[in-house]
């Protein structure tokens, strides 16, 4: 901001010498009155470039956040005007109900999960994919696919394969895996697990592709200055390559939380809106969508997408506080230099 | 070496098996498939496939994800590339206060934001409208937009914004005529970004859209797994078919996607 006023006070800038080029007596006057006329035309030209970006973020992303927090404080069916406020109650239904805090488990437990499972698993095939051999290139063209699947296309396949009897099935007992079979969808035990295993199959693909975008930042002469002082490969991955993958590792964390946190579709698609048996299965989104949409209740459904954004909100400042301060840091004063 | 080969055979197994198992039982009967989806189809069934390429919703479908995608991708990357140039190019009092603004609503992903967005919607009129499912999908898309072009589009030398301008040139049409061609590159890995992630998007046309001939591919897909549940090869050739435009974008376009990861963890 202070890089700003510089500027706005017209000592910089292109063209500024070509039209003050006249002297005399009337150039301190006139410069005056160009700097104004610049200044204005600067303005104009910000209006026209941000007003419309303005206009689409403000009306669809902020006002809902605006919209969202004040109905989740009152009682409201969806018709007529707002008139039953109720303050918190909403927010103190919600945590007093035992679906959503169940829902709410499930939802940490597929975050969690997915860093733990998916971190090392992404981080190791990028490290593979990150190695030349013959056929590379086509190993991560399909190792991708998936990621740019619809969600919808990808819930109702596995869904059909996952039927008893179905290919998942028929090709566990062909490899003498027989003897694990579940009911994959139905059982209480099995079906979160399940439908992680499906979430994985999706999301994968964008972990590897973020991590191997950093690997090809990091020069190969470090691992080969490591290998020259002794180190073992394995060695010169551990302490060479993955610190210096560090932003990287810590950005995908962010983004796979963020996403688990409001993980739906594919939930949604293979278990159904009230999250598979049991509901054991539920998660935020599935039981937003199922108590505050469908049942009409739009001011308790604001107030759980409300507690989400929380969710999200406090993740990231802590986060930010404590893992990408020192990435953002440098982000921001290089983007600012 | 061969451990490489050996982890790349599971990778790939475990990649490739569902997809071609969706486009091959998509060639049998029902009867077949409860029977074995292990071997090849034996013999082709092509009329699911023919089914659906000759039915009328399938394509109606297929149009308005096309026509919701691309306006919300000519939206994104239009005024995203507009708001990336001011917040780039000039210097102004509040610059990095916007900039934080719009990077904060990565924080506000439109699974959460769809309930209240859905009010937010019925407020301006816009539900069961393409365009109530379009402009908040631009919306959304700006930040990843934002973030990428900025970077880029501050690399570009000032000498050349200088010569434009002494040649007498507007620095809107040095944006329009100089700065976008150069971030050609770029401006196709935004586009696709929101492209795809339009053309995925289930949640907020579930919520929008009461019209069948309004629903979008993915919506399609879980309405016809709900009409025609009993029969299992009619639905996988539906799946496969709507699997197909994705994939298709995705192997002309890959290059650019990984682009666009590698800018956005340059940040």
């Amino acid at each position: 901001m202070t890089r700003g006023t510089a500027a706005d006070a017209g000592l910089t800038g292109p063209g500024a010498a070509a039209d003050t080029a006249a002297p005399g007596p009337g150039a301190v006057r006139r410069g005056g009155r160009y700097r104004r006329r610049r200044k204005l035309r600067k303005w104009t030209e910000l209006t026209i470039l941000l007003g419309p970006g303005m206009v689409l973020f403000l009306g669809f992303v902020l006002a809902p956040i605006v919209i969202g927090a004040y109905y989740s404080l009152y009682n409201w069916d969806g018709l007529g005007p707002l008139t039953h406020f109720t303050g918190l109650h909403n927010y103190k239904i919600a945590f007093n109900d035992p679906a959503f805090v169940q829902a709410i488990e499930h939802t940490l437990i597929l975050t969690g999960l997915a860093l733990v499972i998916q971190g090392p698993l992404a981080l190791g095939i990028a490290l593979l994919l990150n190695r030349k051999f013959r056929g590379r290139a086509l190993m991560r063209l399909v190792i991708f696919a998936p990621y740019v699947l619809p969600p919808a296309v990808t819930a109702v396949m596995w869904s059909l394969m996952l039927q008893p009897g179905g290919l998942v099935d028929q090709v566990m007992k062909s490899v003498g895996l027989g003897g694990l079979v579940q009911l994959w969808l139905a059982n209480v035990h099995v079906v979160l697990y399940t439908n992680f295993a499906v979430l994985t199959w999706q999301y994968l693909g964008f972990g590897i592709i973020l991590l191997l975008a950093g690997l090809q930042g990091i020069p190969y002469e470090l691992q080969e200055a490591a290998a020259i002082d002794g180190a073992s490969p394995w060695q010169a991955t551990w302490r060479v390559t993955l610190p210096l993958l560090g932003p990287t590792i810590r950005i995908w964390i962010f983004i796979t939380v963020i996403g688990s946190l409001q993980v739906f579709d594919i939930i949604f698609l293979m278990s159904g809106n009230n999250g598979g048996p049991g509901g054991a299965a539920d998660t935020m989104g599935t039981y937003l969508y199922r108590t505050g949409f469908q049942s009409q209740a739009f001011s308790y459904g604001t107030a759980i997408a409300i507690i989400m954004f929380i969710f999200c909100f406090t993740f990231s400042l802590i986060y930010q506080r404590y893992a990408l301060r020192r990435d953002t840091a440098g982000a921001l004063t290089r983007a600012a230099g | 070496m061969p451990v490489t080969y050996l982890a790349c055979i599971v990778i790939l197994g475990i990649t490739v098996v569902p997809l071609l198992y969706v486009f091959l039982d998509g060639a049998r009967s029902t009867a077949q498939i409860s029977n074995s989806s292990t071997a090849l189809p034996n013999p082709w069934v092509w009329s699911n496939y023919g089914t659906i390429l000759s039915s009328a919703s399938f394509w109606q479908f297929l149009g308005n994800s096309a026509l919701i995608a691309g306006v919300a991708t000519a939206l994104a990357v239009g005024l995203g590339s507009m708001v990336a140039f001011a917040l780039s190019r000039y210097a102004f009092r509040g610059r990095e206060v916007v900039y934080t603004l719009f990077i904060t609503g990565i924080l506000f992903p439109i699974g959460i934001a769809a309930l209240p967005l859905f009010l937010q919607l019925q407020l301006l009129g816009l539900l069961d409208n393409q365009f109530g499912v379009a402009l908040p999908e631009a919306a959304f898309s700006l930040p990843i937009t934002i973030l990428i072009l900025r970077p880029f589009m501050r690399a570009v030398p000032v000498e050349l914004e200088d010569a434009a301008l002494v040649d007498g040139a507007s620095r809107l049409r040095f944006f329009v005529q100089l700065m976008l061609p150069m971030c050609k590159p770029a401006l196709i890995t935004v586009g696709l970004l929101a492209f795809v992630t339009s053309w995925n998007q289930f949640l907020l046309p579930l919520l929008v859209f009461t019209t069948q001939s309004h629903f979008t591919l993915p919506l399609g897909v879980s309405t016809y797994q709900s009409t025609y549940s009993s029969n299992t090869a009619l639905i996988l050739a539906f799946t496969a078919l709507a699997a197909l435009p994705a994939l298709a974008v995705f192997v002309w376009a890959e290059r650019y996607l990984v682009a666009g990861a590698a800018g956005a963890v340059k940040g």
